[in-house]
């Protein structure tokens, strides 16, 4: 996917003034973090559950090689056929080798980040195999040409009256009098187009949750079944997943997911949980004859060792998102890349570059509610201030702003001259607005004018104010 | 009012913040008040600017680390440091010692202040256990939790109970209390129109609330959500809590003009 994350202030901009993305996103805005809130709060050990999926991840990350060859000798004693790929090419090649090797035409696809990270439905596409997404919000989002917006929900941007028009624009056979008001017109009217194409696949693909070291087992949990019809019914199963997915035994996976769904929906446990280990063994009803593991790197290992590996601990539960104000008010499209809100802002740095992704980690309050609800307690605020401080050093924000913190920051340093320089400054300040009692317009301060008013100082400061009260009352005491 | 005064009582060095300092330094008057009628001496030493966050939040590391040490230098002598302010208190109690963390020289100076640096409000009901406080207010108020104080310094039930010992005053909820204003230091100009969505949601929620008067512990979140709320021409005021607790409400309410002689 071409990253449009350098035009951020753009996309936000339109984002902003877009009518639809503004109503669609309002069951972000209370529904996700109710719903989150009303499942943690059922849940006594909710807090403590949290620590130890930190503590798991921690301790994976710490011996991530030892977990991946680990995890590589299970899966291929079960039959599997595990890739390692160092980037996006090596997987979109490794995925087309694959699906070539069995003449494949079609390929039945669950819902994957991995997939949409390196561009793959657009690939196999140039490559002549048809990819048919059925993940209800993948498949709307691919009717539409679009990016997911959102890593659990990628259609949240969309309205139900947009999801009607776009099935009536694509599904050609469609009565004008069917009815495809209710949600659930609509899930009927995306299953029956799925349906006959998950029995012609030749390939399914699905991404992976979690791979575990201990059985070689790969995990995905869904909500929609399409995930199982996806890798059961092809005679090739492809999972593409990240280095950091793969976590030691099958009782880590029990403490993890007691928190994945609870942050994400405020599930208890997602509808599916689906544990695959190895290709159709004789004696199975059903299953694929070929099962391949595509592991991908692009850039995470290079993230272990620095203050950015605790980034990897990321389960990709989308709470920290679903808390953010400023992904409330510009959607994820605005991020310009696969990963949006607050993990986008510290991860889309990491694996594209600070200087096309610069934006991202300014574009927060640091209000820390992402923080305060990450199932894996990742620090995102001082992560994404850590990314302030590499564009610093290597002078990538806009000058302007470089030079007001220094001038700034040369001014606090010296308290004397400080107190001098902004006496006079909130003197005038406070005289010319004393009137009013604010601003509609000052110099400089547009940014902050054009949208409210600039409340006038009180005039003189408080340290000069201070000073005096106290040479009076030295003066009466004496 | 001055009644624990002598030797014995603690001494808090007042961290003023340099918004109080140069934009209302009636909050500091009022946080004076308060902490005297807690029990403590106060001084204000004059060798403070800024808790350095708009340098460390911008990623100009070294300022930071400049101004954090000169802060450092000039609260050591004190008790406590006390500020009216979720954001910088946090910025001294959390970051400093992150800041100082491979600096063994200086690491353990910064983490003896920032131990014991507490905002305002909640030093006065945790710390000082106070129970009754100067203020009397007629009328309905709201309270906006500003992020910093409620997520980094679990500043949250302390403001509401000392309001509740405020005699007349009546407080309504704010929706959506602990959602974020909008303001974020410089992101505000940074990405003004993000900004601008945020305050506005915010400002709704205000209005809808049915108070006559906006508080919160941080003049940054006061000064946008104000700067908003008087840009829609609603009628909501808005003041730093300490002004409602300390009674101090003599001059005008943030970005309000200032009253004619002849009243008082």
């Amino acid at each position: 996917m071409q990253a449009t994350s350098r035009n951020f202030k753009d996309n936000a901009h339109e984002a902003l003034a877009d009518p639809n993305l503004q109503k669609a996103m309002g069951f972000v805005r209370t529904g996700f973090i109710e719903k989150r809130k009303a499942a943690a709060d059922a849940l006594p050990e909710f807090e403590a559950l949290r620590d130890s999926a930190r503590d798991i991840k921690n301790h994976t990350l710490a011996n991530l090689d030892h977990y991946l060859e680990r995890y590589e000798s299970k899966a291929t004693e079960n039959g599997a056929q595990v890739h390692w790929c160092a980037t996006a090419e090596d997987a979109r090649q490794t995925v087309l080798e694959i699906c070539r090797s069995v003449g494949a035409r079609t390929a039945t696809k669950g819902k994957s980040m991995i997939a949409e990270e390196i561009g793959l439905n657009d690939f196999l596409e140039k490559n002549e195999i048809e990819p048919i997404e059925t993940d209800l919000g993948e498949y709307i989002i691919q009717l539409r040409k679009e990016p997911p917006s959102h890593i659990i929900a990628p259609a949240v941007h969309v309205t139900q009256d947009q999801v009607e028009a776009d099935f009536r624009s694509h599904h050609k056979h469609l009565k004008p009098d069917r009815p495809l008001a209710e949600p659930q017109q609509l899930v009927a009217e995306a299953r029956e187009m799925l349906r006959q194409k998950y029995l012609d696949a030749d390939v399914g693909i699905t991404g992976a949750n979690f791979l575990i070291a201990e059985t070689g087992t790969s995990v995905i949990v869904t909500n929609e079944g399409n995930g199982d019809l996806t890798q059961i019914l092809p005679k090739v199963h492809i999972v593409i997943a990240s280095i950091e997915k793969v976590i030691p035994t099958l009782d880590d996976l029990g403490v993890i997911l007691r928190v994945l769904a609870r942050s994400a929906t405020g599930q208890e446990m997602s509808s599916y949980t689906t544990l695959s280990t190895g290709p159709r063994r004789p004696e199975d009803p059903d299953g694929p004859e070929q099962y391949h593991v595509v592991i991908l790197d692009n850039g995470r290992s290079s993230m272990l060792g620095t203050e950015y590996q605790e980034m990897l601990r990321c389960i990709r539960c989308g709470a920290c998102m679903n808390h953010c104000p400023v992904y409330h008010a510009v959607g994820g499209h605005s991020y310009g890349w696969v990963y949006v809100g607050p993990m986008g802002a510290v991860l889309t740095p990491s694996l594209i570059g600070v200087d096309q992704a610069g934006h991202l980690p300014n574009a927060s309050t640091f209000c820390g509610r992402c923080e305060s609800v990450c199932p894996v307690r990742i620090p995102l605020p001082k992560m994404m201030r850590h990314w302030r401080e590499r564009e610093f050093e290597r002078n990538l924000n806009p000058p302007a702003q470089r030079w007001g913190i220094r001038a700034w920051a040369f001014l606090a340093r010296r308290p004397g001259l400080y107190r001098a320089v902004t006496g006079l400054q909130v003197r005038a300040l406070g005289l010319l607005g004393r009137r009013r009692g604010r601003f509609a317009s000052l110099p400089l301060a547009g940014g902050w004018t054009r949208h409210r008013d600039f409340p006038a100082p009180q005039g003189r400061t408080f340290q000069q104010r201070w000073a005096e009260r106290r040479r009076e009352s030295g003066r009466s005491a004496a | 009012m001055t009644e624990n005064k002598n030797e014995s009582s603690p001494l808090a060095g007042l961290f003023v913040t340099c918004l109080v300092d140069l934009m209302r330094p009636s909050v500091g008057f009022a946080a004076v008040t308060l902490l005297e009628r807690a029990g403590c001496r106060v001084e204000v030493p004059e060798a403070q600017t800024c808790c350095g966050q708009p340098a460390y939040n911008s990623g100009d590391r070294a300022d930071t680390k400049a101004i954090a040490r000169q802060v450092v230098a000039a609260f050591e002598p004190y008790d406590y440091v006390v500020a009216p302010s979720g954001s910088c208190a946090a910025m001294i109690r959390d970051h400093y010692p992150a800041l100082f963390a491979d600096e063994p020289d200086f690491a353990p100076r910064a983490k003896a202040v920032a131990d014991k640096t507490h905002e305002l409000v909640s030093f006065l009901a945790d710390q000082r256990g106070l129970d009754s406080v100067p203020g009397r207010f007629e009328g309905r108020v709201t309270y906006h939790d500003s992020c910093s104080g409620l997520r980094e310094l679990g500043v949250k039930a302390q403001p509401r109970r000392l309001l509740a010992r405020v005699a007349g005053l009546e407080l309504k909820e704010l929706r959506d209390a602990e959602v974020c204003c909008g303001f974020g230091g410089t992101f505000c100009v940074k990405y003004p129109e993000i900004s601008d969505k945020i305050v506005s949601e915010k400002c709704a929620a205000i209005e809808e609330s049915g108070a006559d008067l906006l508080l919160a512990g941080d003049l940054g979140c006061l000064l946008n959500m104000a700067g908003k709320l008087k840009r829609r021409g609603a009628g909501v005021q808005a003041r730093h809590v300490a002004e409602v607790l300390a009674g101090e409400l003599a001059d005008p309410a943030i970005g309000e003009p200032e009253r004619s002689p002849g009243r008082s």
